[in-house]
C-alpha cells in the first residue's frame, strides 16, 4: 500500500514526513529514512559512551546503538512510560548503511508536504544543536520541526574520529 | 563505449576476471621450465592472456588490450615452438604481468588505464619480437612480416593490395549469441575495398521463416593491403560459430593460395595495427627490474574484492539443509496446531531434529566463508624468485597445506603479515652462498610456508634454514633501546621474542628489503588483532622457525558468559585459563595504582570488570570470582559475580553502525535476544602494561 501510494505521488518536491512528540515540541523525519517503530525493551548499556548514548539492541541480528533524543537536544531526562517508542531510521554515508535508533516521547502523525513549504532554520548562534535541524514547517497551525536523518547519523561518525585523535 | 549505460557491474566482472587470469599468468610462468616448456601450461598462460585482450578490447580498454597482444604474441610463438622459453622472455613476461595488473588497477580506480612502465615494456617487447630477425632488412617495412611469420608462414609480404575472397557461413544461431555478421562487414569495409555477395539459397519459404535464424551466408570480396590475421581478428568472437574461407590472389605473386580453416578463438596471433605504429619505435631501453616491494603492494590490493566465489558442492549442501529446516519446521508447526500430551516425545525428537540442523546448517554456512590459503600463498613464489634475485641469494621455496581452509577475513588479513615474515626470513634469515657454503650448508638456502589445522587454530610456520637469530646482537640491541636492563639473566625464548617489540631491528643496515624496525611489531600487532599468536624458534646456525596460530573463523567463538552487576558479558574460552574463588586477603593494591592477586605464589594483576565498564549495578563485595586469562604470555585476572553458561557466539560487529569501543572486540546475541558485550582480552591486557610497569614488575617478579 505504502509502496503504492509511492509510485503514484511521489515527485521530488512533495514527501511524506513521520513526526513525534519530544519535549512538548513535535518534530518530523522523512519517512523513507524510517525503518521502524519499536517498544521500549530496554538495551544493553555500553561503557565509556556519551550520555545520550543509552545502549544496543539487536534488531534482527544487527546490533544498533540507541539514542535519547531528550538528551541529544539538552532537554529534561524523562521516565519512559508506555507511549516512549524508538525510532528506527537509517542512512546511507559512503555507502555503508547505518542504523540508529531514536528514543522519543511518543509518534504522532504521518503527514504529506510539499518540501517547497520547509522554511529555513532561523539562526540560533552557536547553538549546535539546531545544525541538525533542516527547517520548520507549519501544518494544520502546528510548527514542526523537521530532523535531517542523514545529519542525525553522521553526526555520530565524527564522534568515532574525535576519540581517536584524542587517545592518540 | 560512450553509451549511457552503467557499466560498473559488468566492469567489476571484467576486473575480476582479469585478476584471476593474471594469476594463472604469474603461477604458470614461475612453473615453467626453462628450454623445455611444458605445452599445457603455456596453452593456459596464453588463453589467460587472450581473454584479457579479448575482455579489454570489448570494453574499450585499448591500452591494456594493445598491450597484452604484444604478450599473447610472444606466447603464441612459445607454443608454436618457434621460440625459445629464455629466462629474459620469461621475465619480460612477468614484469608484463605486473605491467597489466597495474593497468587494470588504474582502470579500477577510475583513471585512465595507463601503467608507467608501460612504454619501456612494449618497447621490450617489441625488441624481444625482432631480436630474432633482427638481421632482417624488412624490420623497416611496415608490414607484420617479422611478427606473424610463425603463423602466417604464407602470407605475402609487400605493401601492394591484395585481393582477399573471404567465404563466410555463419551458423544458424550466430544471432542468438548477441552476433551481428553486418559490424563485421562495417569493420572489414574499414581495411579497404569491400563487395558483398549474399548466398540467399537456404533461405526458406516465407511462411517457414523463423525470423531469429540466419539462413545467409556470403562471399566478400576485400581490396587491401592488410594481412590475413587483421581479417581474421575480425571474425575473431564468430569462429567458433561460422564456416570461414580466407584466400588471396597478390598482383605482385601468382595466386599463393592461403586458405585457413578457422579453428576457434586461436585465429589471431599478430601485432595490431597500434603496435605497428610503435613497433618503428628506435632501440629499447633497458629497464631495471622492478621493485619487489611494488609488486607485493600492486597484490595486496587486488586480494581484498568484496565478492566471494564459493565451490557449487557448498551452496549445494547449504540449500539441502535448507530443505531439511523447512521439512523440521512444519512438523513442528503440526504439534503447534494440535496440541497432544501423548506426541511429547515425538515434539522432543522434532526440536532435537531442529537443533541439529540448525548447528549443521551454521557450519555450512560458515564453510562459505573458507577458503583455501593457496590464495595468500601463491604470491610467494614470484616474491621469493624476484628477492633472491635482488638479494643474489639462492633460496628454494618450499610450500604445503595450501589447502587448508581459513576464514576469509582471516585470509585477508594474514597476507600483509605473512609477506613481511617472508622477506625477513629471505633478507636475514638465509645467508649468502658463499657464507652457507663456508659453513657446510648446501648453496641453496630453503625456506618453508606450511599451514595446518590444530584443533581449533589454524597453524602457519614460516621456517628458513638461515643462520638463526643472533642472540648477542638482540640482547645488546634491547639493552641499548632499555627494554632489559644489562644485568638480567633472559632465557633464549625470551630473547628471541624481544624482536616482537615496538622500534626494535638487528639488521646491521636498513635495506631495500627489510629492517627499517617497524616490522615484526607490526605483525604481531595484526596477528594479535585477529585473536592469534606468533612465537619465534630459533636454532643458532641452524634456522628460524615463525609460528602463526590464529583461530579458524573471526565469525563464532566459543565464549564463556559472565554476569558482572546485572550485566552479562562473554569471555572468549581460548583465552580463559581457569577460574578462582576469590580469597579476598589475597587481592593487594600496588602503590594504588594497580591490584594484584596472589594465586598459588605468583602475583597476578587484576581487573575490576565492573571498575573497567563502570557497572553502577556492581556489589563490590559480592564480586569474588576470578577469572585468570592470557594474552600474549602475559596472564591477568578479571573480577567478575558470576560464571553463567558456556556457549558458541556468533560475533556482531558495533562499530559497523556505532563505533569502536575500548576494551570490547563485538557483541553478540543471546538466546533470548538481548545483546552482550564481548570482552577484548588482548586489549585490556594492553591498557594494563601500558602505560603502567604492573605487568613488567609482575613478570620479573614471577620469574
Amino acid at each position: 500500500m505504502a509502496s503504492n501510494a509511492l509510485k503514484q505521488e511521489f515527485s521530488a518536491d512533495s514527501g511524506e514526513f513521520l513526526t513525534f512528540i519530544l519535549g512538548g515540541e513535535e518534530y518530523g523525519v522523512d519517512i523513507l529514512s524510517v525503518q521502524g517503530i519499536q517498544g521500549w525493551n530496554g538495551v544493553t548499556r555500553v561503557p565509556d559512551t556519551s550520555e545520550h548514548m543509552l545502549g544496543v539492541i539487536n534488531l534482527r541480528g544487527a546490533i544498533v546503538p540507541i539514542i535519547d533524543m531528550r538528551l541529544k537536544f539538552d532537554l529534561e531526562r524523562a521516565e519512559f512510560d508506555s507511549t516512549t517508542v524508538v525510532i528506527v531510521v537509517r542512512a546511507e554515508l559512503e555507502e555503508q548503511e547505518h542504523i540508529l535508533g531514536l528514543v522519543v516521547d511518543a509518534v504522532s502523525e504521518v503527514y504529506k508536504i510539499d518540501r517547497k513549504d520547509i522554511q529555513a532554520n532561523p539562526e540560533f548562534g552557536a547553538e549546535h544543536n539546531t545544525d541538525l535541524v533542516k527547517g520548520l514547517i507549519t501544518i494544520d497551525e502546528k510548527m514542526i520541526i523537521v530532523l535531517d536523518v542523514d545529519l542525525l547519523i553522521a553526526d555520530w561518525t565524527p564522534e568515532n574520529d574525535s576519540e581517536e585523535v584524542a587517545a592518540a | 563505449m560512450s553509451m549511457d549505460l552503467d557499466l560498473t557491474e559488468i566492469y567489476e566482472v571484467f576486473f575480476e576476471e582479469c585478476a584471476e587470469a593474471l594469476e594463472v599468468m604469474e603461477t604458470g610462468l614461475l612453473g615453467l621450465d626453462l628450454g623445455s616448456a611444458d605445452l599445457d601450461t603455456i596453452n593456459d598462460i596464453f588463453r589467460a592472456a587472450h581473454s584479457i585482450k579479448g575482455g579489454a578490447g570489448t570494453f574499450g580498454f585499448m591500452e591494456v588490450s594493445s598491450f597484452t597482444h604484444g604478450v599473447e604474441t610472444i606466447l603464441d610463438q612459445m607454443r608454436d615452438r618457434t621460440r625459445e622459453v629464455s629466462e629474459e622472455a620469461v621475465q619480460l613476461l612477468l614484469e608484463s604481468v605486473d605491467c597489466i595488473g597495474a593497468m587494470i588497477q588504474a582502470l579500477k580506480s577510475g583513471e585512465s588505464g595507463d601503467a608507467e612502465d608501460r612504454p619501456t615494456l612494449e618497447k621490450r617487447i617489441t625488441l624481444l619480437l625482432s631480436d630474432d630477425k633482427s638481421d632482417s632488412p624488412r624490420a623497416e617495412s611496415d608490414t607484420d612480416e617479422d611478427v606473424d611469420q610463425t603463423t602466417d608462414k604464407r602470407e605475402p609480404d609487400g605493401e601492394a593490395s591484395s585481393i582477399w575472397t573471404i567465404h563466410f557461413a555463419p551458423s544458424q544461431d550466430i544471432l542468438q549469441t548477441g552476433n551481428d555478421p553486418i559490424y563485421i562487414f562495417r569493420e572489414l569495409a574499414e581495411l579497404g575495398d569491400l563487395t558483398v555477395t549474399p548466398d540467399s539459397s537456404q533461405l526458406p519459404a516465407f511462411s517457414n521463416l523463423d525470423s531469429e535464424v540466419l539462413y545467409l551466408s556470403w562471399t566478400l570480396t576485400l581490396i587491401s593491403d592488410t594481412d590475413q590475421s587483421s581479417i581474421e581478428e575480425l571474425f575473431e568472437w564468430v569462429s567458433d560459430q561460422c564456416e570461414l574461407k580466407i584466400s588471396v590472389v597478390t598482383p605482385t605473386q601468382t595466386a599463393e593460395d592461403s586458405t585457413t580453416e578457422s579453428k576457434g578463438s586461436e585465429a589471431s596471433s599478430a601485432n595490431s595495427k597500434t603496435e605497428k605504429a610503435k613497433d618503428k619505435a628506435s632501440p629499447a631501453t633497458k629497464v631495471k627490474t622492478q621493485q619487489p616491494a611494488k609488486s607485493a603492494g600492486a597484490n595486496s590490493t587486488t586480494a581484498e574484492s568484496a565478492s566471494i566465489r564459493v565451490g557449487i558442492s557448498k551452496v549445494d549442501s547449504l540449500l539441502n539443509l535448507v530443505g531439511e529446516l523447512v521439512i523440521t519446521q512444519s512438523m513442528l508447526k503440526r504439534f503447534g496446531e494440535s496440541y497432544n500430551p501423548e506426541l511429547i516425545d515425538e515434539l522432543r525428537d522434532g526440536l532435537n531434529q531442529l537443533e541439529r540442523h540448525t548447528r549443521e546448517l551454521q557450519e555450512s554456512a560458515m564453510q562459505i566463508r573458507m577458503l583455501p590459503i593457496k590464495s595468500s600463498f601463491s604470491r610467494f613464489p614470484r616474491l621469493v624468485r624476484d628477492l633472491s634475485n635482488t638479494l643474489e641469494k639462492k633460496i628454494d621455496l618450499v610450500m604445503s597445506g595450501e589447502n587448508t581452509e581459513v576464514d576469509k577475513t582471516v585470509l585477508e588479513k594474514l597476507s600483509d603479515p605473512l609477506v613481511h615474515l617472508v622477506r625477513n626470513s629471505l633478507d636475514h634469515g638465509i645467508e649468502m652462498p658463499e657464507v652457507r657454503k663456508a659453513n657446510g650448508k648446501p648453496e641453496t638456502g630453503t625456506l618453508t610456508l606450511s599451514a595446518s589445522h590444530q584443533g581449533g587454530n589454524v597453524v602457519i610456520e614460516v621456517e628458513d634454514d638461515g643462520a638463526g637469530l643472533n642472540r648477542d646482537r638482540i640482547l645488546q640491541k634491547a639493552i641499548e633501546k632499555n627494554l632489559i636492563a644489562a644485568g638480567d639473566n633472559l632465557s633464549d625464548e625470551r630473547i628471541d621474542n624481544l624482536i616482537f617489540h615496538p622500534g626494535f631491528s638487528t639488521a646491521e643496515a636498513v635495506s631495500d628489503v627489510s629492517g627499517r624496525g617497524v616490522g615484526m611489531d607490526v605483525v604481531r600487532r595484526n596477528i594479535l588483532d585477529l585473536g592469534g599468536r606468533i612465537r619465534v624458534q630459533s636454532r643458532p646456525g641452524l634456522g628460524t622457525t615463525l609460528r602463526i596460530s590464529l583461530p579458524l573463523t573471526l565469525a563464532i567463538l566459543d565464549g564463556q558468559l559472565v554476569r558482572v552487576g546485572d550485566e552479562v558479558y562473554v569471555i572468549s574460552l581460548l583465552s580463559i585459563i581457569e577460574t578462582v574463588q576469590l580469597q579476598r586477603s589475597h587481592i593487594k593494591s600496588i602503590s594504588g595504582k594497580g591490584e594484584v592477586y596472589l594465586m598459588r605464589e605468583q602475583y597476578i594483576p587484576v581487573v575490576r570488570a565492573s571498575d573497567q565498564f563502570g557497572i553502577r549495578s556492581a556489589d563490590e563485595a559480592e564480586a569474588d570470582l576470578l577469572v585468570v586469562v592470557e594474552a600474549e604470555n602475559i596472564r591477568f585476572g578479571i573480577l567478575v559475580n558470576e560464571l553463567l553458561e558456556q556457549q558458541q557466539i556468533v560475533i556482531k560487529s558495533i562499530e559497523k553502525n556505532y563505533k569502536k569501543v575500548p576494551g570490547l572486540t563485538g557483541a553478540t546475541i543471546l538466546g533470548d535476544g538481548r545483546v552482550a558485550l564481548i570482552l577484548d582480552v588482548p586489549g585490556l591486557m594492553q591498557n594494563l602494561i601500558n602505560p603502567s610497569a604492573l605487568a613488567e614488575e609482575t613478570d620479573s617478579i614471577a620469574a
